[in-house]
């Protein structure tokens, strides 16, 4: 008797959703990700690199600030480079807004995706600094200003939800909303946005993602819940694609920054720093991500090359794909 | 298959005598069915029953042990299919992969070079435990070149059962996993594993006959056994373990009911391209991962997913109360004050790490809370923190300032804090960690 595979019944469907004027789909997912022998995956998932609005001086030393030397002063020639790595979507982050830095308006904001727009013609995520007051500011005058654009707004919270909600209602944009790790939280933010009157198609989840080591557990269980909620319980307002922030998390952290010269047990800097960011994208995408935010542009060579091939099936092919040094210890 | 708390009830003897501890039969039955209670402990169930329970609850992926020592791992004795619904049990093994054509010298520099990737990370040690020997000629004298050098356990790779005889020999004591049975040389590897109890390996062309060769094998009287599907592609790998997992957990089906050994090493020969895939399996069941070589640049990346992915999420992971010095602190640095939730240590001594500022951390035992919850809850009180800091800790023999720094999020404590600090300067820090290393570097302790 040949072996059947048990399979699961999936009722329910993510939702597919057009980024950016392009309208370039994510999601659609009628089973878990990567499980296509019981259920359609019409989109993989797609992958997005990061372009901050102002130079990040020591939070891109080393390998961040090797791949994108040149146009780290300059965020449209940043995502012009971002595109030609291979980038489906660049995600703008408003860094020099944060009050705790340079504290910049929402005229500076406006002017920093206005380049952004002009050098690329991917989708384009529009990301605060997660301060609810400051966040409401600059993204409602970012949406007004690039009306019809289709932006990604976010993080929209359930503290700004309405002020940036109704913007990107008025102007024809989408909007993340974060939600602090939690299936109920997530679910009550849809049906707030949506109780707005945005429409289910227009609203990405993010779950808040924790750094590979630094809490992805909760992120990873929590987005797991929520696609079983969505699929199998036909959860319709958990049916939104999942955006996970991987670059940012995976840099910040003390290792990816460890000089192999005093850490040689970590490898090689460059390479550890990619692995960790590829390793975390990976298992996240297995936990049912649409859109993977990276930073660096060998991550999202190696996390490509591994969608296409646990997609299309096939052997795996190396080329271009980084030798990984082999560090002596003595 | 479990039985339900009823079926258990109909197989015991019935006449409520206590002797186990509970009032009667069915409060019995309850607490086997429910996993709170030993079969042993009723005196009086029949031979027959008895057969039937332990049947019933022989767990429906068989648990097997690899290797020896602090390497040992072990394959399978998984319940469930999302770690959310309950936990996974046993961490992913890691494996790289040593052809026996290298010589002795040869491997043993690879092997004190793989002892060497260790990582410390909150009272845990964060490594890859296991080596795979492949060949034939040599198996034995690179089997034995890999312990002696080093205290990692073997996976023996050979489809040459006297191969294998002769290696399991070597490694007597050491409990080697031995493989690949096939359905080709299974009777003489069974009786090769048989003879020097040790467990097996199995290697299939496709699922199908996976059933058969655990079927054969366990017949021959061999029970612990891994499975590797023969699936050498990262879709098909993929697949096959998620089937896998299911067919144990979903279709109870016992021929499907070991644990699993994936071989990135043989999907590609690119070690960057192997530690993406490897990625997927630790997060989709995999009980060994074998890679073609160790490096900290691959290793380590993978050693933190499995530590994420193989946390119980049923119980927070905490700190032991204490100081924490960062950065070779002197008596003059800042003391910081947080909470034992080992996600907030992380980020907070990240933090204070990166901002090059000496510091000494304090950790206050909060029952494994976030400062947020911990401060709600009351455990993370300003007597008690201030208690702990004053007195407790040990603190005050290390410094000879009176200021420490208390989480934004807990600013509502520091009145209390310093009526019990009496002559101490409370600072309240920022509410997130990120904004640790400015507030660090402009911060004067009093």
């Amino acid at each position: 008797m040949a072996f059947q595979i048990n399979t699961v019944k999936y009722s329910g469907k993510i939702n597919e959703t057009p980024l950016g004027v392009k309208k370039v789909l994510v999601g659609g997912q009628g089973a878990y990700n990567f499980h296509d022998f019981e259920g359609t995956l019409p989109h993989k998932p797609k992958l997005a690199l990061q372009v901050w609005d102002m130079n990040p001086g020591e939070s891109y030393d080393g390998p961040l600030a090797e791949a994108f030397s040149g146009v780290l002063d300059d965020p449209g020639a940043w995502a012009k480079k971002a595109v030609e790595y291979g980038a489906d979507v660049i995600s703008l982050h408003l860094k020099s807004s944060d009050p705790n830095d340079n504290n910049t308006g929402p005229a500076e904001a406006v002017a920093t995706t206005r380049k952004v727009l002009e050098a690329v013609d991917v989708p384009v995520i529009v990301f605060g600094v997660d301060n609810v007051d400051k966040d409401k500011d600059t993204l409602a005058a970012v949406a007004e200003a690039f009306a019809n654009k289709h932006l990604m707004l976010g993080p929209v919270t359930d503290k700004n939800y309405k002020a940036i909600g109704a913007q990107a209602l008025a102007y024809g944009h989408s909007v993340i909303a974060r939600s602090p790790i939690d299936v109920n939280l997530a679910k009550q933010l849809n049906i707030l946005l949506m109780d707005l009157g945005i429409k289910p198609e227009n609203i990405l989840i993010d779950p808040s993602t924790g750094g590979l080591g630094y809490g992805m557990e909760y992120c990873y269980s929590v987005m797991e819940r929520i696609q079983m909620a969505a699929l199998v319980q036909q959860d319709d307002k958990l049916q939104q694609p999942i955006v996970n922030i991987v670059g940012e998390e995976i840099w910040k952290s003390k290792e990816a920054g460890q000089p192999t010269s005093e850490h040689p047990t970590l490898g090689d800097r460059v390479c550890r720093g990619v692995l960790m960011e590829v390793t975390e994208a990976v298992a996240l995408l297995s936990a049912g991500s649409s859109l993977v935010v990276l930073a660096h542009p060998a991550s999202l060579k190696l996390v490509r090359e591994y969608i296409d091939l646990v997609t299309d099936g096939g052997e795996a092919k190396a080329e271009g794909q980084p030798d990984v040094p082999i560090t002596p210890l003595a | 298959m479990a039985l339900t708390g009823i079926q258990i009830f109909k197989l015991l003897p019935g006449s409520n005598c206590k002797k186990c501890g509970s009032p009667t039969c069915l409060a019995f039955a309850m607490n086997l069915a429910s996993g709170k209670a030993e079969l042993d402990a009723c005196p009086d169930v029949k031979p027959e029953s008895r057969e039937k329970l332990s049947a019933a609850s022989a767990p429906p992926i068989r648990p097997v042990v690899v290797g020896y020592g602090d390497t040992a791992v072990k394959v399978g004795g998984e319940t469930v299919q999302f770690r959310h619904e309950k936990t996974f049990f046993n961490p992913t093994g890691l494996a790289a992969l040593i052809e026996d054509s290298k010589s002795d010298e040869e491997i043993s520099a690879l092997v004190k070079r793989y002892q060497k990737l260790q990582y410390a990370r909150v009272g845990l040690n964060l490594r890859p435990e296991l080596v795979v020997v492949k060949g034939g000629a040599r198996l034995a004298a690179a089997a034995k070149a890999v312990v002696d050098n080093s205290d990692l356990s073997v996976v023996l790779y050979s489809e040459d059962p006297a191969a294998l005889k002769a290696a399991a020999e070597a490694l007597a004591g050491k409990n080697p996993l031995i493989g690949p049975a096939t359905k080709a040389n299974f009777a003489a590897v069974a009786e090769v594993a048989v003879a020097a109890k040790v467990p097996v390996w199995l290697k299939a062309a496709n699922l199908d006959e996976v059933a058969e060769l655990t079927k054969a094998l366990s017949d021959a009287g061999v029970k612990d056994l891994v499975i590797d599907t023969g699936a050498r592609t990262p879709k098909q790998a993929l697949q096959d373990s998620i089937a896998l997992r299911r067919a144990a957990l979903v279709g109870q089906n016992r021929d499907y009911g070991y644990g699993t050994i994936a071989f990135p090493a043989e999907i590609t020969a690119n070690l960057a391209l192997q530690t993406a895939v490897a990625a997927s399996l630790i997060a989709k069941y995999a009980g060994i991962v074998v890679l073609s070589d160790f490096d900290g640049a691959t290793v380590f990346p993978l050693l933190l997913e499995r530590l994420n992915i193989f946390t119980d999420p049923q119980r927070p992971m905490t700190v032991v109360e204490g100081i924490y010095p960062i950065g070779n602190p002197d008596e003059n640095s800042p003391v910081l004050v947080t909470t034992n939730f080992s996600l907030t240590y992380f980020i907070v001594s990240g933090e204070v790490e990166g901002s090059r500022v000496p510091c000494w951390l304090l950790i206050k035992d909060s029952e494994g809370l976030s400062v947020m919850t911990a401060w709600a809850a009351g455990k993370f009180s300003g007597d008690d923190v201030g208690i702990f800091v004053g007195k407790k800790s040990g603190i005050v023999d290390k410094i000879k300032h009176k200021s420490v720094i208390i989480p934004g999020y807990a600013a509502a404590i520091m009145g209390d804090m310093e009526e019990e600090l009496s002559g101490w300067k409370v600072a309240i820090g920022p509410r997130e960690a990120a904004h640790l290393p400015k507030f660090l570097k402009e911060f004067k302790v009093a």
